[in-house]
This record gives C-alpha cells, sequence and structure tokens, in this order.
C-alpha cells in the first residue's frame, strides 16, 4: 500500500488560507503559515511523514536496503514561466523532472521534498491547484512527498512561484549506468517526439501568436525505464532530454566517454508541428527542451528488445533508434542530414536566439 | 512538412548534384584555381551549413560567404550607441533577439540588460509599437535592423504609429541596402569571385533590376535563390551553367516569391519614411557610399538620434580580427588569426562569430574544427 493511501480525504479549512491571496504573514512562522501548510499542503500531499510536521522526515533504512545498494540523491529548481501551459504546470514539472533525474541514474524514486518560493500577493486557489497537480503527479508515480518548506517574498523579490524538489531513490544491486560505459557499436534509442515541452512553452508565453496543438511531454520516465532495464539488461547509459535536448545531451556523452556519435537525422521523430514551429522562428529542434523524453544507449544486440519495450509502453510509443555510437572524432557529434550532407551537431553557447531574416 | 520537404529532397539533390558535377568539371579544366561562388546572404550560408551542402559539393567549387548579415556588418560604435539609448532613463529598448549579444566596445546588449538596462526581444517592430502602446509612461527605442527584407515592416509600423498618434515610439534606424555593398565587394582589388547567389528575399522586395550592373558592367552571373537546399544547390548549377556557356545574366530561381518587379507597395512604404545616408560604417569594410538607410525629415520624431543625444561613438575593428576580409572572400573564416582561438561563439570577437548566420559562427558551430585545424595549420 502506497503511503499515500492514508491521506484523510478532508481537512477543515483554515480561516488564514481562505484569503484570495498570499501575504507576508503566510511566510512568518505564525498561525498564518502553520494554516497555508495545513490547508494546502498537507491536505494535497498528507502522507504520514509530513503530517507529523517535524523537522526532517524519517525514513528507516532497513526499507530502503531491502530495495538496492546504493542511494541516489538529486534536487531540481523549477522557474517556469508561465506556470500552467498545455500539458502540465510549475507543479507536475517539479515532481516529473526530479523522479526523472532519479530514475535516469538506474535508481527507483521514492521521496521527494517540496520546497517553494511565493511572491506576495500570490492567489491562494492557484497555489491549491498547483499543489494539487504535484500530488496527483506524484501519487501517480508511487512516490511520496515527506518533507517540505515554505516561504514568502515580497512583490518582486520572485516572479510568482519557485519551486525545488529534491528526491532520493535507490538502486538496485549490479545496475551500473553511465557515460563510461558506452561503447562504440551502441546503439542510441529516444523514448518519442523530442521538443514538445520547448516548443510548448515559447509559444505558451504569448508573444509569438501563433496557434498551434502542441503540448508539454512533461511525464514521469521510471516506470518505462523498468521495462527497458527488462528487455536490455545491459543497458550502458540513460539520460533525460531537458534543457539544451537531444544534441546537449548527445555532446555531453560523446565529451566524457571520448566516443563519437553519428545521428541519422530522417531518423530522430519530431512532429511536424514542432517541425513547423522551429521553421518559422528559426530554432532548431535538436536543442529544444523535452520533460518526458530520455536518450537511452544499448549494445547493438539488444537494440530490438529495448525499442520493442519502449514502444509497448505508454511513454515510448514513438520510439526509434536514432544513431550510433562510432570511434571516429571522438568528442563529437555528427548528423547525416535528410539532405545527404554531414554536419557537427555541437553545443548551444546560450540560449537558441531567433534569427531575424 | 507541406512546402518544405519538397525542397529537401535528397533523391532530387542527388541528381541536381550530379549534374553540378558534371558542369564544374569542364569547368575547371580551363582554369588552376576553384570556381569561387559568393552567397551573398547570411540565410543561404545558414542553410549550407544546416545541410552539409559544402561537403557534398565538388572541390572545384568554393563557396565564399558574403556579407549578408546585418547582425554581422554592424559596427562596434552603433552597438555603443544602441546599449546608451538602453541605459537612458526611462526607456525601453526593444530589440531581435539576435542583436543581443553582438560586442560592443565595453559591453553588448545582454550586458546591457543584466546591468539593469530595460531591453525587450521582439520578433516585429509591431511588437515594439504594442509596448510603446502598453507603456505610456515610458519611451519605447526600437533597434531597427536589416536589408530590405525587414525595411518595409519598420516602415510600416513608423506609418502605424502615425496614424495613431503615439508619441513614445522612436527607431535607432540601422537599416543597410545590399547594391552599394555588393558593388564595394566587385570594386575591391582581392576579389576573386566568379559567380553570385543573389539575396532572395531582399529581392522579393527590390526585384530583379537592381543587380542588371553586375552583370552588364561587371561581367559576373548572379542567380536570386531560395533558402531551402534544394533551392541553393538550383542556383549553383544556374550559374554554372552561365559560365559554362558564357553567359553572364541576372536570373531567378526564386520565383515562388520573387517578382522580377518586387513589391511596389512595400517599396513605397520605404521611401514614404527612409533615404539614404550619404555614407555608413560597416563592420570589417569600412564606410561605403549610400548604403545606409535613415528616417526622413517628416518622420523626425519617430528618430531616436535625433530624440535623444546619441553619442555617435566610432570604433576602429579589433586589429587581430579579419572579418572584412572574410566577408569579401579573400581568406577563409578559419585562416583568421583569431577564429577559434581569442573569436569564439562564447567570446566573440568580430561579428561574423555572433549570428547563427555570420561565417565565423555557421563554421565554428556546424563545421569539422578538427580537419579546420589541420587546414590552417598547413595553410
Amino acid at each position: 500500500m502506497s503511503p499515500l493511501d492514508a491521506v484523510p480525504k478532508s481537512i477543515p479549512r483554515r480561516a488564514s488560507v481562505d484569503l484570495p491571496t498570499v501575504t507576508l504573514a503566510h511566510g512568518g512562522g505564525g498561525r498564518a503559515m502553520r494554516d497555508l501548510i495545513d490547508g494546502v499542503f498537507l491536505e494535497a500531499f498528507g502522507c504520514p511523514e509530513l503530517k507529523e510536521m517535524n523537522d526532517a522526515a524519517v525514513i528507516a533504512l532497513s526499507g530502503l536496503a531491502a530495495q538496492g545498494d546504493r542511494l541516489a540523491f538529486t534536487t531540481d529548481s523549477f522557474v517556469v514561466d508561465p506556470l500552467v501551459f498545455p500539458g502540465g504546470d510549475i507543479g507536475k514539472l517539479a515532481v516529473c523532472g526530479t523522479i526523472n533525474d532519479l530514475a535516469v541514474s538506474g535508481a527507483r524514486p521514492l521521496y521527494l521534498t517540496c520546497a517553494v518560493i511565493l511572491e506576495e500577493g500570490f492567489p491562494i486557489p492557484e497555489l491549491r491547484r498547483i499543489v494539487g497537480s504535484m500530488a496527483s503527479a506524484a501519487r501517480e508515480a508511487e512516490v511520496a512527498v515527506v518533507t517540505g518548506d515554505t516561504k514568502v517574498v515580497g512583490r518582486g523579490a520572485c516572479d510568482k512561484l519557485f519551486i525545488n524538489t529534491a528526491g532520493i531513490g535507490v538502486i538496485e544491486h549490479g545496475l551500473d549506468l553511465g557515460p563510461t560505459r558506452v561503447r562504440p557499436g551502441d546503439v542510441i534509442l529516444v523514448n518519442g517526439l523530442l521538443g514538445d515541452h520547448g516548443a510548448t512553452i515559447l509559444n505558451a508565453r504569448g508573444d509569438l501568436a501563433l496557434s498551434t496543438p502542441i503540448e508539454s511531454d512533461c511525464a514521469a520516465l521510471h516506470d518505462l525505464i523498468g521495462v527497458v532495464k527488462a528487455a536490455a539488461p545491459n543497458l550502458r547509459f540513460l539520460r533525460d532530454a531537458t534543457r539544451g535536448g537531444l544534441a546537449t545531451v548527445l555532446n555531453e556523452v560523446a565529451e566524457s566517454a571520448r566516443v563519437g556519435i553519428a545521428l541519422d537525422e530522417s531518423a530522430v521523430p519530431i512532429r511536424a508541428e514542432v517541425k513547423g514551429f522551429c521553421e518559422i522562428l528559426g530554432l532548431d529542434p535538436l536543442y529544444l527542451a523535452n520533460e518526458g523524453k530520455l536518450v537511452a544507449i544499448v549494445p547493438e544486440a539488444e537494440a530490438p528488445a529495448a525499442l520493442a519495450a519502449m514502444r509497448g509502453h505508454r511513454h515510448g510509443a514513438e520510439a526509434a533508434v536514432i544513431g550510433r555510437v562510432t570511434d571516429r572524432r571522438p568528442g563529437r557529434v555528427t548528423m547525416r542530414t535528410v539532405f545527404g550532407g554531414e554536419r557537427v551537431v555541437d553545443m548551444l553557447v546560450g540560449d537558441q536566439l531567433p534569427r531575424i531574416c | 512538412m507541406r512546402y518544405v520537404d519538397e525542397f529537401r529532397d535528397p533523391v532530387r539533390a542527388k541528381a541536381l548534384l550530379g549534374r553540378i558535377e558534371a558542369l564544374a568539371a569542364s569547368l575547371a579544366q580551363a582554369r588552376d584555381r576553384p570556381l569561387y561562388l559568393m552567397e551573398v546572404c547570411g540565410g543561404h550560408t545558414h542553410t549550407i551549413f544546416k545541410f552539409g551542402i559544402e561537403g557534398l559539393l565538388p572541390k572545384s567549387i568554393e563557396l565564399v560567404h558574403g556579407p549578408g548579415c546585418p547582425v554581422c556588418v554592424l559596427p562596434m560604435g552603433r552597438v555603443d550607441d544602441c546599449v546608451a539609448l538602453a541605459e537612458t532613463p526611462g526607456v525601453i529598448l526593444a530589440t531581435f533577439g539576435d542583436a543581443m549579444r553582438v560586442p560592443g566596445s565595453k559591453k553588448s546588449l545582454m550586458q546591457a540588460k543584466a546591468d539593469g538596462a530595460d531591453i525587450r526581444m521582439v520578433y516585429s517592430p509591431l511588437d515594439a509599437l504594442q509596448l510603446a502602446r502598453a507603456n505610456p509612461g515610458r519611451e519605447v527605442v526600437f533597434f531597427a535592423l536589416g536589408f530590405e527584407t525587414t525595411m518595409p515592416s519598420t516602415a510600416l509600423t513608423v506609418l502605424q504609429a502615425e496614424a495613431e498618434g503615439i508619441r513614445n515610439f522612436s527607431l535607432f534606424c540601422n537599416h543597410i541596402t545590399i547594391i552599394p555593398t555588393m558593388k564595394a565587394i566587385l570594386d575591391s582589388p582581392e576579389l576573386k569571385i566568379d559567380g553570385f547567389l543573389g539575396p532572395g528575399h531582399v529581392s522579393m522586395v527590390i526585384g530583379t533590376a537592381p543587380y542588371r550592373f553586375i552583370a552588364e558592367q561587371y561581367k559576373k552571373p548572379l542567380v536570386v535563390s531560395g533558402f531551402e537546399p534544394l533551392d541553393v544547390l538550383q542556383s549553383i548549377w544556374m550559374v554554372l551553367a552561365q559560365l559554362a556557356e558564357g553567359r553572364t545574366e541576372i536570373e531567378n530561381q526564386y520565383v515562388r516569391v520573387v517578382p522580377a518587379g518586387g513589391n511596389d507597395k512595400a517599396l513605397e512604404a520605404v521611401d514614404r519614411v527612409f533615404e539614404l545616408r550619404p555614407f555608413f560604417e560597416w563592420r570589417g569594410l569600412g564606410s561605403i557610399d549610400h548604403s545606409g538607410i535613415r528616417i526622413r525629415d517628416a518622420y523626425a520624431s519617430f528618430d531616436a538620434e535625433r530624440r535623444y543625444s546619441v553619442p555617435d561613438v566610432k570604433i576602429a575593428d579589433p586589429k587581430s580580427c579579419q572579418c572584412g576580409e572574410v566577408l569579401k572572400g579573400a581568406i577563409k573564416p578559419w585562416e583568421c588569426k583569431v577564429f577559434g582561438k581569442a573569436c569564439t561563439p562564447a567570446t566573440p570577437m568580430g561579428a561574423l562569430m555572433v549570428s547563427s548566420e555570420g561565417a565565423c559562427a555557421a563554421y565554428y558551430q556546424y563545421g569539422d574544427l578538427d580537419d579546420l585545424a589541420r587546414r590552417s595549420a598547413s595553410a
């Protein structure tokens, strides 16, 4: 049974969370803050560790040790603008992002923290929706939010709402993933269409006035990773292709493993709407952020099974083999273009800036 | 994707490459050096690198990446002036994203933004006008950049601002015109160019007639080209065909977009709002007569250079920077003394390293640096 099943379904509302907006009093450490924590966070997450309201969540080592022999520990901060976008919101992102960082390290994600920095004047109903979205993402992923923190800062000192989540997971005995395990001849896979999240966020900012049906791919990938691990027991490397996109991940692998990477542009799955979006704005989809896509590198012999396993999973229906690890030009990512030419795919210097003509 | 994939078809590319190879081989017999073809426009440079076209062409053809990237040819002094405008109290500076990282003598716009200047990235001059409407208590200055491609939209924005009576909007006008610059390149004693790919989107506005002097006086072929990879290949083939047949003409490959007569309405708006400056400074190329555009007296109230005291800084290009020789095709980007060393996309010295349309940034981003290092060592 998940610890979340013990959540009481209703907790009486407290007076100061029925106010329309967050005030500095909600960060003051007194009654108002307590009301906000009880009425918004505990009501949504409500797991036993959190309800005890201790300064730290206490987790029994025996339970962890039964699942593996190493702890994975990560943290990530979320400042996305806008807070709500097609396909998700900052809350779902904060849960899935940290789960994915654990999962691509080979860990089974177990516990999360939730630290929130709120700007004075932030609407409490909106906070409730975002925290609710965190809770439902955590529940779906069977991960418990076990401790947290809330701070309120004056108007202008942060932009509406920032979230930090840290996460703990356990890595099973014998599993070893990392770029140094990558070998020439290995095969590179992705679990689906790239660039949806980056395009969605750019578009949701509203200054482009483009109408597209693109949605963020924001999703927790640990379950998909479980089936890939089972299908490809000698899995070498996993990484989620978040900021900087596919191109950045592959450059990191090529550099740290001192191998070459050869991509086939025609095999890289990108939906037509994202391609069109990038054509109009002069962006390269290889660098667009994803929040539910990973790069997997497997030995050639296990590639067909890994691909089939991905495609059989709801987060991998459009999975594809996109290239190979080579011993040519160590440290470099090259791509055979759709046009038949070859080019280098380098790291970006800064953000992708739109071209002017 | 319709209207895009058709122009990236590898099967058609292969057929065209076969024809290019055959023509290049017969042309190579009569000469002791490669054929130098200049793509004038930065958009073409971008396509050539993005699709790996250089590697597909026979060795007897060398592409020279021309000056048609408006961000790249902006002199450092104008960037300093723009930073000064952005740092004027009460001003919101609106700019295209490409211009953010262009180095000034002290800082770029991106650094000025980090230091507190209110700089907003926009996608169109109309977005800048919207900023002026939304911030009536502030002064919005639009950093107007580009060749004839972007000039009409700037002109129409000024006309719109006038029609609405918007007073808190002005332009820092850095528009430039391509023809005098092509003439300057053709007059350069270092010129080695055998033919040109003409800019597609500039020509959509000005038509093909303004290029006639290139064929008639300078006896060089020019083909106005589209921006998809098949457009570029077909245009290269058309230039080679002219050379092989001893013709020098202005031809239009980009007929689906470029009307021979240009766009009258766009030209009319440009003519109403703008006039030629006597001369304008280009990074790497020096001062070129009648190559810059300014706002006519009738619209002086929209001219940031007249509304504010712009320092009008003149800064010489750094001595070690060889952007000018690259722009004229005298040297290749990797032959520059600072390429990839003091000058990289993260720390650009010269403007060609800044924009993704700049030849140096394109080589750095998409080219094979190890191979370039070997070539520059053996040069």
